[in-house]
């Protein structure tokens, strides 16, 4: 019987083998893997299990961290002033996961990042808690808090950016959100998510309007449009258009007005076009010029791409269009789409003579003892002549001073900008959007460009408009920008 | 040692090498104090990550668990001093690390039952008894040869207690005793049927293997000599089957056919027993919607639950891959993530893998390895035929239990529910398994000594058997 025995005996072996084999693969090959599957549970423990690193605005942290009991999770994220600061931070948290910077760099932020791998080596070594790093923002304080009051209660967002970098200083977006209140994962938590999802909150206060939303730029696109215009050489700042108003749309009976202005819009110059908002003219340029030469344009200024901040911004869109939608694209109407960081590109790049720098909201990633990674500022292109930006400046300070933008006047502060009150919905029955955008100019160039979008549907519809409602906030977030440059 | 040992394993069955063996005796007492020590620092290990301090348990479990070692270890010098001296410190470690991984769980307040540590250690010491009793009163293996048939009728019995009782989780494989708690009947039947498989193969075994018409290709015997165990043993898979404990049932047909093999030297046997366990899985597995999940979760261990949840088999692959190489370290792994009852029996490897990592979980299957090859390696030493039966089919019941249940846990082969032998938690198995070590070392004793008591000589039987 010894014969069979001793292929018994390699049997059991050969079972005992096929285990081991079997634990190497799981726990060696595979282990990587399955260690940070999104759905192991001890990635989101390890990630709780020490203070997050901060989110820096000017030396201070936004953001915090507490300890929590009654959990799998040790820490929980912390907020100060959290509404104001969502648009930036997004939120880390245990339920529901993490979006925008929290999201963006959580490898920092948790200190898992490779980067900080010789970091970690040291506290491992000196029995030190592992530390995150932090992130670094451009933001400036006084401009973001002048931003959010200034929307206060109104539904709206502003994007503000130091031209000559691309560095954003503002993004505010109302209503908002405290990520304080969902970045647990109690029941409390889950009840505040519920409350704020889109399904229970018509308002969408987690909806980031500063990037992800866009809205048709009524007039302010005449910016882009008079860029057009001058770049194509057809068209001069003090040079009579020969533009009629009202402009009788191609293929078409509907004629396009300007409310009572069409004696002053009647073949004005693009100075006085733009001072007084001429529909007409920009409509007609943008009809000459035609859909290619529009698309061109726009896509030199940003538009028809995504733009990673890091924090993703939506495309905003210049649209591929037959010639009656064109001509009204060419006012910011139609298919026309821009959020408020792409037209506050437009305005940095005017005001920084048409050079336009890549939007960032991350200075640098810190980790406990050194720099990480630093952004250096980027520029995105030539948007249009330096000439040209100057003579596009020219009108836009003309819009202040002397036209519909005289509610952003600064004393002693250059000041140009262009308001926007866009049209919405079918027959153009809902409310529309007020737009400002704008820049300040001092001897060193220009320190700051910004958007504004107001939309208001409690506002009685005479009263909307991107002068009166926009233009204010733009003029505090300019000056917070110039008080804290001083 | 081994070189000693391979004179008597290569050389007949009736030739005694003269002298004996050094008995080993010392070199288990060595061995048993590192299964001893290796527990207490494993105790200290899990009270300072859990609190920073070292155990106020410690010193009690160290001592109990080495008066308990002690005592064996004097049993076993007195009572069978020839028997292999590996056997009894692996058990040791295995049990006494078992206990600390069940106290590690116990501290998890999640995790049901609560304290069931020292209700282990207590069926330990009944499991540790009835390993003293079994080598103080059985004298010899021989003796069980007389109870072939009645333990057959005790084994049906067992198996089909269970019947009568509310199932657990979908098995119902336990028997409630009020005041005493449940047993698992099957964890004994294991051992009384080998009993049984091994008596009636030592007497038909010739007859099995010799008498038999050649039909396509394979040698088919007679009715009359497979017919009576064919029986007894589809009635147990049937039982098996019917209260849906597929481990325990998977495990009777191993060993049923590993023994049918050594038996009769046939190595059609086990051709015929790999195609019909394939066929009765593939049958199972289409029929049974229990074992139909299980073997969906085994194809695919990450996929979720269908309400969206992670599952226990995923639970368990987070668990051994975020053990990696070295472990998190005991106590401080997340197995209470598994959750639910099975953590603490079929799934407390999943806390060796998470906690002592790849080394350590690798360092246990060798344990449960080695022990399953002594006991093959007594198989092979025994003299006479029923003792070499005897010790091959409780050795390869064990190395079929440890593999349905490792390979379970690690996604391996389709999970069977079977608790890990000495290192789970449940009374039955730890008893069970105490009394399947002790008839091992019985048999190597007996086969080890230098002066055999004279043995039925198989060659008589040969003759003897065979009619026309």
């Amino acid at each position: 019987m010894n014969k069979p025995l001793r292929r018994v005996a390699i049997f059991c072996g050969v079972l005992i083998m096929a285990l081991l084999v079997r634990v190497n693969w799981v726990q060696f090959v595979q282990a990587d893997e399955i260690k940070n599957h999104d759905k192991n549970r001890r990635v989101a423990i390890d990630r709780y299990s020490h203070p997050r690193g901060n989110i820096i605005v000017e030396g201070k942290p936004i953001t915090g961290s507490t300890e929590t009991t009654g959990s799998d999770f040790k820490y929980k994220r912390t907020y100060k002033n959290g509404k104001m600061w969502a648009p930036v931070t997004g939120r880390a948290s245990q339920a529901f996961g993490g979006t925008q910077l929290e999201e963006i760099h959580d490898s920092i932020l948790t200190g898992n990042d490779d980067r900080l791998f010789f970091n970690r080596t040291i506290d491992m070594l000196t029995g030190k808690p592992k530390e995150g790093g932090n992130v670094v923002t451009t933001l400036n304080a006084r401009a973001q808090e002048a931003a959010f009051k200034g929307l206060g209660t109104k539904k709206g967002a502003v994007a503000a950016i130091d031209p000559q970098t691309g560095a954003i200083l503002a993004l505010a977006s109302t209503p908002s959100y405290d990520p304080s209140l969902i970045a647990g994962n109690s029941k409390d938590d889950e009840k505040n998510w519920v409350a704020l999802g889109k399904e229970k909150n018509a308002d969408e206060p987690m909806l980031n309007r500063a990037l992800r939303q866009t809205y048709a730029p009524g007039s302010t696109f005449k910016v882009v449009t008079a860029a057009a215009g001058l770049e194509s050489g057809r068209y001069d700042i003090d040079k009579s258009t020969g533009i009629a108003s009202p402009f009788q749309l191609p293929q078409s009976t509907h004629e396009l007005g300007n409310e009572g202005n069409d004696a002053r819009c009647d073949k004005a110059t693009l100075r006085v076009a733009m001072q007084w908002s001429c529909n007409a003219t920009f409509a007609a340029i943008s009809n000459d010029l035609g859909n290619e030469e529009m698309i061109k344009q726009a896509e030199k200024f940003g538009f028809n791409k995504e733009v990673f901040t890091p924090t993703r911004a939506v495309a905003s869109i210049y649209p591929e269009d037959n010639a009656p939608q064109n001509a009204q694209a060419g006012i910011g109407q139609a298919s026309n789409r821009a959020t408020p960081l792409q037209m506050a590109m437009v305005t940095a790049a005017v005001a920084n003579d048409g050079k336009l720098m890549k939007p960032y909201m991350v200075d640098s990633l810190e980790g406990p003892r050194s720099v990480v990674e630093q952004t250096e500022p980027e520029e995105m292109g030539q948007a249009v002549s330096a000439p040209n930006a100057k003579k596009l400046q020219d009108m836009m300070e003309t819009v202040v001073n002397e036209g519909t933008g005289s509610n952003a006047q600064l004393p002693g502060v250059t000041v140009g900008g262009k308001t926007g009150t866009a049209q919405r919905g079918e027959e153009n029955k809902d409310n529309p959007y007020a737009w400002f955008i704008s820049y300040a100019k001092t001897e060193s160039g220009s320190p700051v460009a910004v958007a504004v979008v107001v939309e208001d549907s409690n506002a009685k519809r005479n009263e909307i408009s991107g002068g009166g409602l926009a233009a204010p906030i733009a003029v505090d977030v300019m000056k917070a920008v110039l008080d804290s440059k001083r | 040692m081994s070189s000693i040992n391979t004179g008597i394993n290569t050389g007949s069955n009736t030739t005694v090498s003269p002298g004996g063996l050094p008995s080993r005796r010392n070199t288990e007492l060595a061995l048993l104090i590192f299964a001893v020590l290796i527990p207490v620092f494993a105790y200290a290990n899990v009270g300072l990550a859990k609190d920073g301090t070292i155990p106020t348990g410690m010193i009690s479990y160290g001592l109990g668990l080495g008066l308990l070692a002690g005592v064996t270890h004097l049993v076993v010098r007195r009572y069978a001093p020839y028997a292999d001296p590996l056997m009894l410190p692996i058990a040791t470690l295995l049990n006494g690390l078992g206990l600390v991984l069940i106290w590690r769980l116990d501290l998890e307040p999640a995790l049901k039952p609560a304290n069931a540590a020292p209700a282990q250690l207590m069926w330990s010491a009944l499991g540790i008894a009835l390993f003293i009793g079994v080598l103080v009163f059985l004298k010899d293996h021989r003796i069980l040869q007389r109870y072939t048939y009645i333990s057959m009728a005790v084994a049906l019995v067992l198996l089909a207690l269970p019947m009568f009782f509310p199932g657990v989780n979908g098995a119902k494989i336990w028997i409630t005793i009020p005041g005493v708690g449940s047993l698992q009947p099957g964890e004994f039947a294991k051992i009384i049927i080998t009993v049984f498989f091994a008596g009636y193969l030592m007497v038909k075994r010739d007859a099995l293997a010799l008498a038999s018409r050649r039909f396509m290709g394979l040698y088919l015997p007679r009715g009359r000599d497979l017919g009576p165990i064919l029986a007894i043993w589809a009635l147990s898979l049937l039982i098996l089957v019917f209260e849906t404990d597929l481990g325990t049932s998977l495990l009777f047909f191993g060993m049923f056919v590993v023994m049918l093999y050594v038996a009769t030297e046939r190595t059609s046997w086990i051709l015929f027993g790999l195609l019909l366990s394939a066929a009765g899985a593939v049958a199972v597995a289409s029929v049974n919607q229990h074992v139909g999940s299980r073997v969906q979760n085994w194809l695919n261990p990450l996929a979720l639950a269908p309400n969206g949840g992670v599952t226990e088999t995923a639970q368990a692959m987070y668990a051994f891959g975020s053990g990696g190489l070295f472990g998190s370290g005991l106590g401080q792994g997340f197995s209470r993530l598994i959750g639910g009852i099975a953590t603490k029996s079929d799934y407390i490897l999943a806390t060796v893998g998470e906690e002592l990592g790849l080394t350590g979980l690798m360092a246990i299957l060798i344990l449960y390895g080695l022990l399953i090859e002594r006991g093959i390696r007594t198989a092979l030493a025994a003299r006479d035929p029923f003792g070499k039966l005897l010790a091959v089919g409780l050795s390869g019941a064990f190395a079929i239990q440890v593999f349905v249940v490792a390979g379970g846990v690690t996604a391996l082969i389709p999970l069977t529910g079977m608790t890990m032998p000495f290192l789970a938690q449940g009374g039955s198995s730890v008893i069970a398994n105490w009394a399947l070590v002790a008839i091992l070392l019985r048999v190597s004793d007996t086969a080890r000594r230098p002066a055999p008591a004279p043995a039925p000589s198989p060659d008589a039987e040969m003759t003897q058997v065979v009619k026309p």
